[in-house]
């Protein structure tokens, strides 16, 4: 039990009135940071690192990471009530929550986001406690191939899910994966498919996509339909939270599932995105509501968020531990680690024992302290809905415009993100999914190198995706997904001729 | 009126530095009059990311700047992007840039049109240093060792990892391929964390990793450091591991493999600003330098603490230039024309 005593040294490290006051400050900065689009979590430690320069390394620690965790819980409010996700891990959570909100049912949905997310972080936090040692160096077992294999699994998991027939779901891959090819390949080093065109190399980057996307091509279909905007019957009533806290038990299946996804995810280090995503998709595939899932159910808020925020948490271990950042956030915070004179890796653990488990402690009481920020303000977030939509309208575009140049502080990006716009627009009207798209316009890039490397390690030879246990297990997985949909007519017409 | 001023002060070291300056205008030099833009030409979280962020905070804390210092990453096209702007930027006196080896790699393999001429060198701040990394479980003892078994597998059997493509890693292994005579298969990754990681998961056998991306490992015992690719051992002497310091580890040319390269942390300005600009900025990095989170900074990362600024600098940065290009040239790496 030395992992308690460590533990409740931590509280005691963590628990000063200084460090509580940090708390609350740096949750709530993050809310805000997630709630614009374009800032990120990322972006946003990135500018307050230097605040803390003058801190104590373990208050500055305490500050950011509660950046980051009010990010996380941030990420959901735009993404529920906008249709805008805020963060790129909150766009499956739009599948859902959207319409929740549209149906009037905002205050539901935000509640459930955000206790779906602590329950997330709660179980990584757990797993990180007491685990961390071993969780670490199965991180270490991932090389490129078995990157490869788990980008792979997410895209499968995602394919024959939707409403929409599989080749429509494969076509906006496919578009997904040319746009996140433009700019600058990493295995060559050399620019492609910008046809010479210099503002084109730094791509097309997946916020200013999604804002567009989801964000101006929401509010297009919305202007189409005669300025109406569904949400405004949104009740307002504090007794919300605890009413949807009452139904939240019977999801604990798809609840522990992604936790453990989420998990994984975060540490392997997929990151908070994919996890968002596999989650979404094995819940859909799993749970006997799944056919209705996209309608506004909440158990297609409570999968993504809860992988979301579990990754988020679990891709921390991986940096302390070994100073592999599992995520951007996770990036800048390592640069924090080292401006401050600690040195993450093995290491640490030993010998900058308060600075880790004040952190631990601190990601306990940091995501309590967040937990009582946002749901406090569901009521006020919720009203946001009641305001006309002639009002509400342009207020979303600016903060769209100023959140896609916020990206690259490129006023081509804005241009991009109407074009984006348009184009999700169109989406919508032939019935063909967004969702595809983002997907692969994350991922695409990561998906790329990997398979490369690993063609370059296997000297072109595609059986190193089956070379170990670990690497074939995860590709088998991914092929049985992506056949799903055929084994399971397959098994309907051998059940018709019997 | 000026002059007068100037002696009547009687601070007479200083009189002949000034007194140029003091002759020629108001006493006031220059200073910025608005927040100052910190371009890193490379994403978050990397070696010239965290150097630069380390500068705002410096700046901030020690209060060296009566305006702020503002980072901005510009990353997109190995760095062009961030290059481009400054050079667009002519005659900015608000806008500075942090350089990496990307500012002649990025050019050169890509073609973008840009060059260090399109801009005013300000201040070299150091040198980072590149180590030859392999896992501590492998029974390679020194880089002569390894590089023999290189040797005796054949080409293309022995992974080398390193950060991006045509680009300082990957310069390095041709240089130690060329030296050596072997051919390794050159995987890139994204960052040096993630290469140091590789390393110790033995996905690849070995690297080519600053000191401050594999110091952890190292220290924990993961990796081992066979040599170091500068001309002269590092000087520090306080040991990192339990048996080594950073001074311990041989050069690569004592070691038999007669290569060095070491990379470019400078600071670099928009061409057309005046000579009063640059010095105010030349004053702001020697106070940076001169703080002792600096000079921790710089033990930690184990780099080379040259610092150069005006035409030494300049001549350093040609020099640079063409090493890159023979380099580039024999490992095959320029752009197509």
């Amino acid at each position: 039990m030395e992992e308690i005593n460590a533990l409740f040294h931590g509280f005691s490290v963590a628990l000063t009135p200084f460090n509580l006051l940090l708390m609350f400050v740096g949750v709530t900065l993050g809310v805000l940071i997630g709630v614009l689009p374009g800032l990120g979590g990322a972006n946003g430690i990135a500018i307050l690192l230097p605040l803390t320069f003058t801190m104590e390394p373990t208050s500055a620690v305490i500050m950011l990471s509660c950046i980051y965790w009010g990010a996380l819980f941030g990420g959901a409010i735009t993404s529920i009530l906008f249709n805008i996700p805020g963060e790129p891990w909150s766009v499956a959570t739009t599948f859902d929550g959207y319409p929740m909100a549209q149906q009037g049912k905002a205050g539901e949905a935000l509640t459930t986001a955000f206790t779906s997310s602590f329950i997330g972080a709660f179980f990584a936090v757990v797993m990180i406690t007491f685990l961390a040692p071993l969780v670490a160096k199965f991180a270490l077992q991932f090389g490129p191939p078995e990157f490869f294999a788990v980008f792979f699994l997410t895209f499968c998991s995602f394919i024959g899910m939707g409403k929409e027939p599989p080749f429509k779901i494969v076509a906006a891959m496919m578009l997904g994966f040319a746009l996140a090819a433009v700019g600058i390949d990493t295995v060559t080093g050399q620019l492609r498919l910008i046809f010479g065109w210099h503002e084109l190399m730094r791509g097309f980057d997946f916020l200013i996509a999604v804002i567009g996307l989801f964000g101006i091509g929401e509010i297009l279909l919305s202007m189409e339909e005669g300025l109406s905007f569904s949400g405004r019957t949104a009740k307002i009533d504090p007794r919300i939270v605890i009413a949807t806290w009452k139904k939240l038990p019977k999801f604990w299946l798809t609840s522990l599932r992604s936790c453990v996804i989420g998990c994984w995810m975060g540490i392997t280090p997929g990151g908070a995105t994919p996890a968002s995503f596999m989650s979404y998709g094995i819940a859909k595939r799993m749970s006997p509501d799944g056919a209705k899932f996209g309608t506004g159910m909440p158990e297609g808020v409570v999968a993504p968020e809860t992988a979301a925020h579990a990754a988020g948490t679990a891709a921390l271990l991986p940096m302390i531990s070994l100073g592999i950042p599992g995520s951007p956030t996770a990036a800048v915070l390592l640069g924090g680690l080292l401006i401050w004179g600690l040195q993450p890796g093995p290491l640490l653990f030993v010998e900058q024992k308060d600075f880790v488990w004040g952190l631990i402690a601190s990601m306990y009481l940091g995501n309590i302290a967040g937990l009582i920020i946002v749901l406090t303000c569901v009521p006020l977030f919720a009203a946001i809905l009641r305001v006309p939509f002639s009002i509400i309208a342009p207020v979303i575009i600016v903060i769209c415009a100023v959140g896609a140049y916020t990206v690259h502080n490129a006023m081509l990006d804005i241009w991009l993100m109407l074009l984006f716009g348009v184009a999700g627009y169109a989406f919508k009207k032939l019935a063909y999914p967004l969702a595809p798209l983002v997907l692969a316009l994350v991922l695409g890039d990561q998906a790329e190198s990997a398979f490369r490397q690993a063609m370059l390690m296997s000297q072109g030879d595609v059986s190193i995706f089956f070379s170990n246990g670990l690497v074939g297990s995860i590709m088998a997985l991914g092929l049985l997904m992506l056949l799903w949909p055929l084994l399971s007519k397959l098994k309907a017409s051998l059940l018709r001729q019997r | 009126m000026g002059i007068q001023r100037a002696f009547s002060r009687g601070l007479l070291p200083l009189v002949a530095a000034f007194g140029l300056v003091a002759a020629s205008g108001p006493v006031a030099a220059w200073e910025p009059t608005k927040p100052v833009e910190f371009i890193i030409p490379a994403g978050t979280g990397g070696g010239a990311d965290q150097m630069a962020r380390l500068i705002q905070g410096i700046v901030a804390k020690h209060n060296l700047m009566k305006q702020a210092l503002i980072p901005v990453n510009k990353s997109g096209g190995a760095g062009a992007e961030g290059f481009l702007e400054v050079k667009a930027a002519k005659g900015d006196p608000h806008k500075i840039i942090i350089t990496l080896s990307n500012l002649f790699t990025t050019p050169m393999a890509t073609g973008v049109p840009f060059n260090w001429k399109d801009l005013t060198p300000v201040a070299m701040l150091s040198l980072d240093q590149f180590v030859l990394w392999v896992n501590a479980e492998d029974p390679y003892k020194t880089a002569k060792e390894y590089l023999d078994a290189v040797k005796k597998g054949g080409p293309n059997t022995f992974k080398m990892g390193g950060t991006g493509s045509k680009q300082e890693d990957q310069i390095v292994t041709a240089a130690i391929e060329k030296a050596a005579g072997v051919k390794f298969t050159y995987i890139p990754f994204k960052g040096g964390g993630a290469v140091a990681t590789q390393l110790v998961g033995k996905h690849v056998n070995s690297s080519v990793n600053n000191p401050i991306e594999a110091v952890a490992q190292w220290r924990a015992g993961k990796l081992r450091a066979l040599c170091v690719f500068d001309s002269v051992r590092l000087p520090y002497k306080n040991k990192v591991t339990e048996t080594q310091a950073w001074g311990d580890i041989p050069t690569c040319r004592e070691a038999g493999v007669p290569t060095d390269y070491v990379m470019l942390r400078g600071i670099f300005m928009p061409a057309g600003v005046s000579d009063d600009v640059v010095k105010f900025y030349i004053d702001l990095f020697t106070k940076v330098r001169a703080t002792p989170e600096w000079k921790k900074f710089m033990e930690d990362g184990a780099f080379n603490q040259t610092f150069m600024t005006g035409k030494d600098y300049a001549d350093w940065v040609a020099k640079a230039e063409t090493l890159h290009y023979g380099l580039m040239k024999d490992a095959g790496f320029l752009a197509k024309k």
